[in-house]
């Protein structure tokens, strides 16, 4: 099968930012492609160029084989595009902006009426084809926007922080829908600034100021990009053991994760029992070891 | 490609049908406009507001004055006895011409000389004051001839006496010089100019805000479906306008239509071209509704006053003559005008009609070029 996806030195720059700096790589078919790194990392733009929305100041992309600037409409009915914005009709109604996109990638009759049904089934909005978008909650707003992407059959689907601004459980019932799609044999490329979303991806491009910093699968990320160990520490002083970890030697990084202080020391440097010897002043704090997170990933990369 | 334009074209018009805003300048507008400018814009000055200082108070004033109230240009307001009152009453705008017959009036026609008579005039609003000058000159001189007339009969030398010079006038088209035959069939061009600018742009433009147009933009449509699609609409909402207004012209103001209507509807449509095209044109150079509106605005004042819907061209300084060329609403009043209240046809407006083509082909040609189905 060929490559879904080849970019190879993709620059743009806008004046004197450069939004995307020299990114290559490429997506094999069946992949959920992750592309994750903070806002303004270049992330909308690299899809806005695959899309043919912008034109790379240089560089290339192929797209099933074909370059994203020259063969742009051959490309466009084979992809599906959800954009950060929900681009939705909030005046037309969930069927109308169904049959309006239908339509536009040129179904018609019996055979989009019978497309419609299908994705309402898929998105779970079947009997709600008279609402109107705007009436939508955020999550099945954001599930009509997948549905209206998806209309067309693509065979590769570009989705741009789909979940932001969803509350949790819609985002896990949206990822569900997206592993569906991928056993289903879509290519899927998605971008978001979520931790733990990224961990859904089976290969992470990581992205910062506009380059790419690392690409691997989650797990090899962890593995290889993070040479420490990682300890979970829980005691009622959080800030105050976090100041006193910096003095402690051996020690590469040092935050806040939810409830508890995430820390990584140097490889083989530290144990709980060494660490509790350090902290001795927060009486019943609780060291355990813990797993290298994306978030450590992202920040030893950007680090260096 | 049908499915694609008949999809957008659907779209367009489910929106326009929902959006109240939409609506109420798409159908009351026109309508609204036609009543404040069928009544108010007229320069049919009648019922001047007139006081009345008649020192004579003799039969022969009396006669004068019956000349001015059978005239309607005149309403006599006020019966007053001094000058001090006059100025009041011109400074509170109560009246806004006054006239002063001297105490002699009748002895000094009694005898046989001229007798003086004065009249006062705002000249604060020109209009009126020009309507009212004439008038008063006029009514005036024709009580002077009768007068005349009676004397040299007086005299014995009567039977039929003749003036040397008698202008004959006889008026065309518009006989009874009624303001609303010529304005309202303009107000075709005007509401067209305005009502497809704005609309057109704005739909476009509220795609890009919303950021809907980057969800088109990504579909297999094609930019010039893209650009009749969302056109299309207008132009059904122009025709249907332009109908409405004409029909309740005739209904309300009586305004006729001398000419051709297929004839007048073809060239509608050639306008059209040319608005449709500055909306488009607009909707690429602005990136929010408010910036369409003001851009739309900001065109569409200047060319409703260098078109020649207010005001005579022949009347304006020759810069301004020149610029007025440049407006494609200029040919299209002429074409209007020309059609509804002279009844002309092609071989008449022949110069507007080419001008109207090149205008099209120019604006919707650079229009469409600026077009692009990209973000940058």
């Amino acid at each position: 099968m060929t490559t879904i996806i080849a970019i190879d030195d993709l620059t743009k720059t806008f004046g004197d930012f450069t939004a995307v700096d020299h990114v290559s790589f490429a997506v094999e078919p069946g992949e959920i492609f992750g592309y994750l790194g903070p806002n303004g990392s270049g992330k909308t733009t690299t899809m806005r160029m695959l899309l043919g929305l912008l034109r790379p100041t240089s560089g290339e992309a192929r797209l099933f084989g074909l370059d994203s600037v020259a063969a742009t409409e051959q490309i466009r009915p084979r992809v599906g595009y959800m954009s950060q914005r929900f681009a939705l009709y909030e005046d037309l109604t969930v069927g109308e902006n169904l049959q309006f996109y239908g339509g536009v990638y040129g179904l018609r009759g019996p055979e989009r009426a019978a497309r419609s049904a299908e994705v309402l089934e898929l998105i779970g909005l079947t009997g709600r084809e008279r609402d109107r978008a705007l009436d939508l909650a955020g999550g099945w707003r954001q599930r009509l926007a997948l549905g209206i992407a998806l209309l067309h059959k693509p065979a590769l689907l570009f989705l741009d922080e789909p979940t932001s601004g969803v509350d949790p459980e819609a985002r896990r019932a949206f990822w569900d829908l997206i592993y569906t799609l991928a056993e289903g044999g879509t290519t899927i490329f998605v971008s978001t600034h979520y931790m733990d979303e990224a961990e859904h991806c089976s290969r992470l491009g990581i992205m910062n100021q506009g380059r790419l910093l690392a690409l691997d699968t989650p797990t090899a990320l962890k593995r290889t990009v993070v040479s420490g160990q990682a300890f979970d520490i829980e005691t009622t002083d959080l800030v105050g053991a976090l100041d006193a970890l910096s003095a402690i030697p051996g020690i590469e990084r040092a935050g806040l994760l939810g409830d508890h202080l995430h820390i990584i020391t140097q490889r083989e440097r530290h144990t709980p029992e060494t660490l509790a010897g350090a902290l001795d002043a927060f009486a019943g704090a609780l060291i355990t070891p813990a797993e290298v997170t994306l978030d450590d990933v992202f920040m030893v990369l950007a680090g260096r | 490609m049908i499915t694609r334009l008949w999809s957008l074209i659907r779209k367009e018009f489910i929106q326009i049908i929902r959006d109240p805003r939409t609506l109420a300048i798409t159908f009351v507008m026109p309508v609204v406009q036609m009543l404040l400018l069928g009544y108010s814009a007229t320069n049919d000055v009648r019922n001047v507001p007139l006081a009345v200082w008649d020192q004579s108070r003799s039969a022969e004033s009396r006669e004068l004055l019956a000349a001015y109230r059978a005239a309607d240009y005149f309403q006599i307001a006020y019966d007053v006895a001094g000058e001090t009152e006059i100025h009041d009453l011109i400074d509170s705008g109560a009246i806004r011409a006054a006239i002063i017959i001297p105490p002699d009036y009748a002895e000094a026609l009694a005898r046989g000389e001229a007798a003086e008579i004065a009249f006062v005039i705002d000249g604060s609003d020109p209009t009126i004051a020009g309507t009212a000058l004439s008038a008063a000159t006029l009514i005036g001189q024709a009580r002077s001839t009768a007068l005349t007339v009676e004397r040299l009969a007086a005299r014995g030398q009567g039977g039929a006496p003749r003036m040397a010079i008698d202008v004959r006038t006889q008026v065309l088209f518009n006989p009874d010089l009624i303001s609303a035959y010529y304005m309202v069939p303009a107000l075709v061009g005007l509401i067209l100019q305005f009502l497809t600018i704005v609309l057109t742009s704005g739909a476009i433009v509220r795609e890009r805000e919303r950021g809907t147009i980057e969800q088109l933009i990504v579909t297999p449509i094609r930019s010039w479906e893209l650009v009749v699609g969302k056109l299309t609409p207008y132009v059904f909402i122009a025709f249907f306008d332009s109908l409405e207004v004409l029909v309740v012209g005739k209904l309300l103001f009586d305004v006729p239509i001398n000419g051709s209507l297929l004839l007048l509807l073809s060239l509608t449509a050639l306008f059209l071209v040319t608005t449709l095209g500055l909306g488009l044109l607009i909707s690429t150079l602005a990136n929010t509704q408010q910036e369409a509106t003001i851009t739309s605005i900001f065109f569409n004042l200047p060319a409703i006053f260098l078109s020649g819907f207010f005001y005579p061209l022949a009347a304006m300084p020759p810069i301004l003559q020149w610029l007025s060329y440049l407006i494609p609403l200029r040919y299209f009043l002429v074409v209007v005008r020309g059609i509804t209240l002279k009844g002309v046809g092609l071989e008449s407006l022949w110069f507007e009609v080419a001008a109207l083509v090149v205008f099209s082909v120019v604006i919707m040609g650079s229009a469409a070029l600026r077009f692009r189905k990209r973000l940058d």
